[in-house]
C-alpha cells in the first residue's frame, strides 16, 4: 500500500518531467523560428512597404512622430505595382519557376532509376552507393560550381577533349547558356531528390510486386499501378525539395548562366546591392515567397494525407 | 488410349490412378553454395489439398515460389495440367499465390485488390465486379468491398488474400504459410474455413506450412520436407502412424524410439534385439535378419500399468515414473527404464487425478506395454 503510494508519487514526478521536457523540446526551435524566420520576414514586409531613400537604411520609416505629436503611417504599394507592371519582373518570375520546374522533372527522371538500384542493390554495394550520393556534400558548393565552369567553358575540359578527339572544329558553347544552369541545378538537388525517393522505396514490401506479378500484371503495368503511386510521396517529397531552392537559386544562374539567364534569385540580388533599392527587393522576396507557399502547401498536404494513412 | 477417356477420370473421385495435375520432376534450385531444393520429384492430382511440411530453410517455400514462378530452377521440369512451367514468369502462369504476409495493395480498396488480377485478363467491367462481388459473398466479407486493407483484422486480411487469389480461378492455388499471422483460436476456425471453401471450388491447393496440426488437419496428402528432399509423402494418417524414418517420425508428433538389431523376420512379424529386451513389431513389412533398425512408439500408445498384463504377447518394460506433466486433457509421463532411458506416454485423463483410487504417482514402478501392431520399423 504503501509502496504503491510513493511509487505513484515519484511516477507523477516523473511523467510531469517529462511533459514540461515534451515543451521544452518544442519550445526552442518555435523560438528560433520566430526569431530568424518570423520576424525577419515581417522586416522584410514592412521595407516592402516603403519607398526609396537616399540615407541610412535606404527608405523611408513607416511610422514617423511629427512635432506635434501626429503619427504618419506611410504604406506604400508602389514597389508592388512596380514589378507586376514591368515586364522584366513578371518574365523572370516565369523563368524561375519554368527553370525550376524542367530542372525537377530531369532530377526525377535520372534520380528515381537511381534511387531504385539503390535499393534493389546487395548489401555491400548498397552503402557504398549511398556514400556515393552524399559525397558532393563533403566539398563546398561554390566549388564545385566553379569545377563546372572549367568543365564547361569553350576552352574548358569538355570541348577541349571533343577537339581532340576530333569530333568537333570549334567549341561548342555551353557555359553561359541555360543549358548550364540546368546542369548545375540537376547536379546540386540530385541528391535531395534520391535520398527521399530511396527512403520511400526502402520500406516498398517487394512481396507487392510479385503479388502483381503473379496476378498476371507484366513488369511494366506493375510498375505503374503499384510501385509508382506506392513511391509518390518520395516523389512528391523530392520534388519540392529540388524544386522550392532551386526557383531561388542565385549562385548557379549567376556563374554557369552569366548574364543570358534571368532568374529571380539574381534579380534580387542585384536591386539589393547594385541598385540600393531595398523596398523593390523586399517586395520582390516578398512575392517569391508566396510564389513558393503554394508547393509547401501542397507539399504539407500530402504528408499529412501520408501519415494518417499510416 | 483416348484422350477424352484420361480426362474424364482425372475428375473422377479417386485421383491416384490419373494422369498427375502437377509434374516435378528431378527439381533443383541452388542458392550460391546452397541446394534449396535438391532433385525432387513430385506428381499432384487434381482437386487434391496438398501440404508441404518442414522446418524453416527445408525447402519448401523455394518449392511453392518455383511453382509460381518467382524462381527458376537450376535443373528439372515443373508441368502444369500437362504443359512444362518451368521457364514462364509468373504473369503467365495459371497459377495464384496468397502470400504469408498477404501482400495487399495497400493504395486500394479491398474490391480494387480483388478486380486487379481480372482487369490483367482484359474482361468487362460488369463481369469484373460480379466476379467480385461473388468471391467476396464466398469468403463472407461483402460489405467491405469500399474499406482499405489498413482499416482490415487479420482475419479479414487474409480472407481478402484468399478471395484475390482465387478470382481469376487459378488452376492451382499456392498458399505460403496461409494461417501463420492469424493467432491459435482463429487459426483453428480457418482451417476448416479453408478446406471448405478448396471443397466448394474444387481448385487445386498447394499448402506451405510449418505447423504440424495445420499440415495434418488440412490435407488430403502431404510431404515432408527436410534439407532440400522429400523425407516422406502420403495422407496425414499414413505419415502418423507409418513413419519410414525417424526424422518423420520424431517431426511429426513424438516418438519413443529404441535402437536393435533385427534377429528374427517373418512377413509382417519382426522380433528385434534392443538392450531394454527383445521387441516384437508386427508391420506389413519384412527387413532382413541382422540389419540394424530403429523401434518408435507413439506415446499414446502405451498402455501403463503397476501391475504386470499378461494379455499381450512381448512388449512390457518396466521403469520408474520420474515426472508428471497434467496438460488437462491428457498427462504426460516421463518413465526411467533400467538402461536410463526415460520413455514418454501419454494417457488420457478419464477421472480427476485426485479421486483416482489406484492411480500412478511419481516413483511409481510400472511396467510399459504396448501392442506388436503399435510399434513402428524406422530407418535412420
Amino acid at each position: 500500500m504503501n509502496a504503491g503510494k510513493h511509487d505513484s508519487f515519484i511516477n507523477s514526478i516523473m511523467r510531469r518531467l517529462q511533459e514540461n521536457w515534451r515543451t521544452v523540446v518544442i519550445i526552442i526551435p518555435f523560438i528560433w523560428l520566430l526569431m530568424f524566420f518570423l520576424f525577419p520576414f515581417f522586416i522584410v514586409a514592412k521595407i516592402s512597404l516603403a519607398e526609396i531613400k537616399i540615407a541610412s537604411p535606404p527608405f523611408t520609416k513607416m511610422v514617423d512622430w511629427s512635432d506635434g505629436g501626429i503619427m504618419t503611417v506611410r504604406i506604400v504599394f508602389d514597389n508592388f505595382l512596380y514589378i507586376i507592371n514591368d515586364s522584366l519582373y513578371v518574365d523572370t518570375y516565369f523563368n524561375s519557376v519554368k527553370i525550376a520546374s524542367t530542372a525537377t522533372i530531369i532530377s526525377l527522371l535520372l534520380g528515381y532509376p537511381i534511387a531504385y538500384g539503390i535499393v534493389r542493390s546487395g548489401p555491400i554495394a548498397k552503402p557504398i552507393l549511398l556514400f556515393m550520393v552524399i559525397l558532393p556534400f563533403w566539398t563546398s558548393f561554390l566549388l564545385r560550381v566553379y569545377a563546372w565552369m572549367g568543365l564547361l567553358a569553350d576552352q574548358g575540359t569538355i570541348n577541349n577533349l571533343l577537339i581532340s578527339l576530333g569530333f568537333i572544329n570549334e567549341p561548342i558553347r555551353m557555359l553561359y547558356t541555360e543549358f548550364a544552369v540546368y546542369i548545375g541545378i540537376v547536379y546540386t538537388y540530385m541528391p535531395f531528390m534520391i535520398l527521399p525517393l530511396y527512403a520511400n522505396m526502402e520500406k516498398l514490401d517487394g512481396s507487392l510486386n510479385e503479388a502483381a506479378a503473379d496476378l498476371g500484371s507484366k513488369p511494366i503495368n506493375t510498375f505503374f499501378k503499384v510501385t509508382l503511386p506506392l513511391t509518390m510521396p518520395g516523389v512528391i517529397a523530392g520534388s519540392l525539395l529540388v524544386f522550392i531552392p532551386a526557383t531561388g537559386e542565385y549562385v548557379i544562374p549567376d556563374l554557369l548562366g552569366g548574364g543570358n539567364v534571368q532568374m529571380i534569385g539574381r534579380v534580387l540580388f542585384n536591386e539589393f546591392s547594385r541598385n540600393t533599392d531595398w523596398p523593390v527587393a523586399s517586395a520582390v522576396a516578398i512575392a517569391m515567397l508566396f510564389l513558393l507557399v503554394l508547393p509547401i502547401i501542397i507539399f504539407q498536404y500530402y504528408q499529412g494525407k501520408a501519415a494518417e494513412d499510416k | 488410349m483416348e484422350d477424352g477417356l484420361i480426362l474424364d477420370s482425372a475428375i473422377s473421385q479417386n485421383g491416384k490412378k490419373n494422369k498427375p495435375f502437377v509434374q516435378i520432376r528431378g527439381l533443383t534450385k541452388k542458392f550460391g553454395e546452397i541446394t534449396a531444393v535438391d532433385n525432387i520429384d513430385l506428381d499432384i492430382y487434381q482437386g487434391e489439398l496438398f501440404c508441404l511440411l518442414g522446418g524453416s530453410g527445408c525447402g519448401k517455400s523455394t518449392l511453392l515460389r518455383m511453382l509460381a514462378g518467382f524462381e527458376f530452377p537450376e535443373s528439372g521440369t515443373i508441368s502444369i495440367d500437362g504443359i512444362d512451367m518451368s521457364q514462364v514468369p509468373a504473369y503467365e502462369r495459371p497459377t495464384n499465390m496468397m502470400f504469408q504476409s498477404y501482400a495487399l495493395f495497400p493504395h486500394m480498396t479491398v474490391g480494387e485488390n480483388i478486380a486487379f488480377g481480372l482487369q490483367q485478363d482484359k474482361i468487362s467491367k460488369t463481369e469484373i465486379s460480379d466476379r467480385v462481388n461473388d468471391i467476396l459473398k464466398l469468403v463472407e466479407l461483402e460489405g467491405y468491398i469500399k474499406r482499405r486493407p489498413q482499416q482490415l483484422s487479420g482475419g479479414q486480411m487474409q480472407r481478402v488474400a484468399l478471395a484475390r487469389a482465387l478470382v481469376k480461378k487459378p488452376k492451382l492455388l499456392l498458399l505460403d504459410e496461409p494461417l501463420a499471422a492469424l493467432d491459435k483460436k482463429l487459426r483453428k476456425q480457418t482451417q476448416f474455413e479453408l478446406a471448405n471453401i478448396q471443397e466448394q471450388v474444387g481448385v487445386t491447393f498447394i499448402v506451405v506450412t510449418h505447423d504440424q496440426e495445420e499440415a495434418m488437419t488440412l490435407s488430403s496428402r502431404m510431404a515432408v520436407m527436410d534439407m532440400g528432399k522429400f523425407k516422406q509423402i502420403g495422407t496425414p494418417t499414413e505419415i502418423y502412424e507409418f513413419p519410414e524414418s525417424r526424422f518423420v517420425a520424431d517431426f511429426i508428433g513424438s516418438a519413443n524410439i529404441f535402437e536393435g538389431k533385427v534377429i528374427n523376420s517373418k512377413a509382417g512379424h519382426v522380433t528385434v534385439s534392443t538392450d531394454v529386451g527383445e521387441l516384437i513389431v508386427n508391420y506389413g513389412q519384412s527387413v532382413s535378419e541382422g540389419k540394424n533398425i530403429w523401434i518408435g512408439i507413439r506415446p499414446e500408445k502405451i498402455h501403463l500399468s503397476k501391475t504386470i498384463t499378461k494379455k499381450l504377447d512381448g512388449n512390457h518394460i518396466k521403469g520408474v515414473v520420474e515426472e508428471i506433466g497434467y496438460l488437462g486433457e491428457t498427462s504426460i509421463y516421463k518413465v526411467r527404464l533400467e538402461n536410463g532411458q526415460i520413455i514418454d506416454v501419454s494417457a488420457p485423463n478419464q477421472s480427476r487425478p485426485m479421486n483416482q483410487a489406484r492411480g500412478i504417482t511419481w516413483e511409481d514402478v510400472v511396467y510399459l506395454s504396448w501392442e506388436p501392431e503399435s510399434a513402428m520399423l524406422l530407418n535412420s
